[in-house]
């Protein structure tokens, strides 16, 4: 069913902003016109422990997760979980990742250290793959926060649906004062 | 009009459809959003009850009132509400009412992942299971209907899966010209004493008897036949990986899992040449089937633990895999309490003294990973202090002073409290540490009797915990600041050398709470890199706020992210060389 369907993971750390990306994500399919289904298993992971959002839209969806292997697109918000995700991904598939390391607990505490050349590791096995660097860009667009904003906007052009239902899905979704900087952010990620 | 719902809003969507008037819960992952979205419903009264059999309870009430009532909870949470629910079956309803078991296959957060579809057969009670958002919505509507027609309770069964995942809901209103509810009295259906519970009880097989029959015309079991070769039995989430990994394959598609339509799985067996089960957890349906003297393959290929996904039922069936991508040998990221958390210290001193703790469920419960690890024992909701007095009888008079109870707040008040009454009753000892942090922070931060506020947002009272221990008979009542090492350690060691029960109340609020003026931010501390001797003492809480910073100084030196750090104190309090201070 893959051929007609569209797979994508966001991947990161709780607390990071992926299930309101993931939430973005799945009304501008909506809004597109598409069926769409999106999975996440919330509660313990809550704190600050690993999360992963599934993404999937085409004409008619099946299985609210992606089946393993399957994913076309993982849009990774911090590098580990990234890596960590990237045997859900399809050979071939695309790789969207923020340049950011967040320690885990074993690293805090001075056990281990955070592993090195995880961006080459990707890079080897997925060619195509676009490292953002999400903050400063984000502050660019006027707010440092944003950071995920851009990294959807650098997603969004690697799927086949129009601006203006990515535009309409951030209106609805995103609080009124963030709007202008999180538009421009995207922007800015689109042009990637 | 469409919208994008999670299957947990959308049954709360459906209970507002149906004309539901009450809904109640305690809770509990995966099922706490319903009712976090039934209250944006004014038609609704939702509230949050101490536990899950008091919820039911509620839920009985209203029905037996008139009034459509829904009842939410984890799967472990049908345990705590078993009692009236057997019962209930007997009585039946009056406005129907919905009870919603939501299961937690792979246990991605509760501590066994029991299968309540047992449950409906055990008490004999019809269960529906939906496969997507839109189900949940119908199946929910449905399951009143079904309620009032066979005068029965009805179980809503999801996974995980089901609750969590989004996908699109056509919207409807909500219906009208339901009966208004009234006092009605009728002892011979409502009163189950032995002589009027043994008319009901062949009114209840008779129901289930009827309920397998037509549940052969009803929609919501589905008979699909697409290639002969091969028919799958499957209801749920299942139903999706099914469609998904195998597309030609006939299906039987199950809104209706108990009791099974005998005779559309009759027909559908006649009209396909391999028939296979495809279930998450136990071999629910396929027994039934096989007791039918149908054969059938299920658990021969399909795991009995944790839950199914596309590859793992491509794995059953021998399909090709993807070639597999290696992502390398990578550090864990387990959850971790926040930085600030109350529970912290406590667990430190508990380390420190050697305590042995028997444990209960919440944020705290993650006491028992390193670098604190200090916590012994976890089983279930409230067990904590029943577990501490049962060690106390057995160990000899030295050890039972190392024994410490460990409970939160929205836990002691939902059963724990038992356990302390038959400590003190019993003239048993143990020390029991309240962790009253002020809401029922794991699920997501709820308010609870003990938070001041309903689900309504209405102010309520706010139990006094010294005042209810008091009147439970306990004589040793002591409330500490779990950011005051010192003073939490002194209290815990005298506490746990006296031989009568005692209990510690800790008094600081979780740093999640968002009500204004209850959490605190105070000031951020820092380290000062000068005086920091690489000793590494700080690290010992394990506070994602601190990190270790190998490359600085000669043997690296301790840093705060001052955007994590609460300035809870804790750190600063074990610090020997005075490295950490305040921010200026």
């Amino acid at each position: 069913m893959s051929g007609q369907i569209t797979n994508i993971l966001l991947v990161g750390v709780g607390g990071q902003g992926i299930l309101l990306a993931s939430e973005v994500l799945s009304e501008t399919c909506m809004l597109a016109g598409f069926d769409v289904k999106k999975s996440e298993i919330h509660g313990m992971s809550q704190r600050g422990g690993s999360v992963v959002s599934h993404v999937r839209y085409g004409k008619e969806v099946f299985s609210p997760i992606v089946p393993e292997g399957e994913g076309d697109i993982l849009f990774g918000f911090e590098l580990m979980e990234t890596c960590r995700s990237l045997p859900l991904l399809k050979q071939g598939g695309t790789v969207v990742a923020n340049d950011l390391r967040i320690a885990p607990p074993s690293v805090l505490m001075g056990l281990e250290p955070y592993p090195e050349g995880l961006a080459e590791n990707i890079k080897a096995q997925f060619p195509d793959f676009l490292l953002v660097d999400g903050q400063k860009l984000a502050s660019e667009a006027g707010n440092a926060r944003a950071a995920n904003t851009v990294l959807l906007g650098a997603v969004s052009k690697r799927l086949e649906i129009a601006e203006k239902y990515w535009v309409q899905a951030l209106e609805k979704m995103v609080p009124q004062k963030a709007l202008e900087v999180n538009k421009r952010a995207f922007l800015l990620g689109r042009s990637l | 009009m469409k919208e994008i719902l999670s299957g947990n809003e959308a049954i709360a969507r459906g209970a507002f459809e149906a004309g539901c008037r009450v809904a109640c819960a305690y809770p509990g992952t995966p099922s706490t959003e319903i009712l976090e979205n039934t209250v944006n419903y004014k038609e609704i009264d939702s509230s949050w009850a101490p536990n899950e059999k008091v919820a039911l309870e509620v839920g009985i009430g209203a029905s037996f009132g008139g009034g459509r009532a829904l009842v939410t909870m984890k799967h472990v949470g049908v345990n705590v509400a078993a009692d009236p629910l057997f019962t209930l079956s007997y009585t039946g309803v009056n406005g129907g009412l919905v009870l919603v078991t939501a299961d937690d296959p792979e246990m991605h957060s509760s501590q066994n992942e029991q299968d309540n579809r047992n449950y409906a057969k055990f008490a004999k009670i019809p269960m529906l299971e939906p496969s997507d958002s839109q189900e949940c919505k119908e199946f929910t509507r449905l399951g009143f209907e079904i309620s009032e027609q066979y005068d029965t309770p009805v179980m809503l069964r999801t996974t995980t899966r089901i609750s969590h995942s989004k996908s699109i809901v056509e919207l409807n209103d909500r219906v009208t010209g339901l009966p208004e509810p009234k006092l009605v009295k009728n002892a011979a259906k409502l009163v189950m004493l032995p002589g009027n519970a043994r008319v009901r009880h062949p009114l209840v097989e008779e129901r289930m008897v009827n309920l397998a029959k037509d549940g052969a015309t009803m929609a919501l079991n589905r008979l699909e036949l697409r290639n002969p070769a091969m028919g799958i039995i499957t209801s749920g989430v299942c139903y999706q990986y099914v469609r998904e990994v195998l597309p030609e394959a006939s299906t039987l598609k199950l809104g209706m899992i108990h009791p099974l339509p005998t005779e559309l799985i009759r027909e559908f067996a006649a009209k396909v040449e391999k028939l296979y089960v495809v279930e998450e957890l136990d071999p629910f349906i396929e027994e039934q089937v096989k007791s039918l003297g149908i054969t059938v393959i299920g658990k021969d290929i399909l795991p009995v633990c944790g839950e199914l996904t596309p590859g793992r039922i491509r794995n059953a069936f021998g399909l090709p895999e993807p070639a597999a991508t290696v992502a390398g040998k990578l550090p864990g990221r387990p959850p971790n309490m926040c930085p600030g958390c109350p529970h912290r210290g406590v667990f430190f001193a508990l380390n420190q003294l050697k305590a042995y703790v028997t444990g209960d469920i919440g944020c705290y419960t993650l006491g028992f990973m390193p670098p604190l690890s200090a916590m012994d024992t976890c089983v279930c909701m409230g067990a904590s202090i029943g577990m501490a007095t049962g060690v106390s009888k057995v160990v000899s008079e030295e050890e039972r002073k190392r024994v410490v109870a460990v409970i939160g707040d929205s836990t002691f008040l939902h059963t724990g409290i038992n356990g302390l009454m038959d400590m003190v009753y019993n003239n048993s000892s143990a020390t029991v540490v309240i962790l009253d942090n002020r809401i029922t922070a794991m699920t997501g931060r709820q308010d609870n009797p003990a938070s001041g506020f309903t689900l309504m947002d209405d102010p309520t009272h706010n139990i006094d915990f010294p005042l209810l221990c008091k009147s439970l008979g306990v004589k040793h009542i002591r409330v500490v600041n779990p950011f005051d090492l010192e003073q939490t350690r002194r209290v815990l060691q005298e506490e746990m050398a006296r031989p009568e029960p005692s209990v510690i109340i800790t008094d600081k609020p979780c740093v999640l709470v968002k009500r204004e003026g209850v959490f605190v931010k105070g000031v951020e501390l820092v380290v000062e890199v000068d005086k920091c001797t690489s000793c590494r003492v700080c690290l010992k809480i394990g506070c994602p706020a601190i990190e270790w910073r190998p490359a600085e100084g000669k043997k690296g030196k301790a840093y705060i992210d001052p955007l994590l750090c609460t300035g809870c104190d804790v750190c600063r309090q074990l610090c020997k060389f005075e490295a950490i201070g305040r921010a200026k």
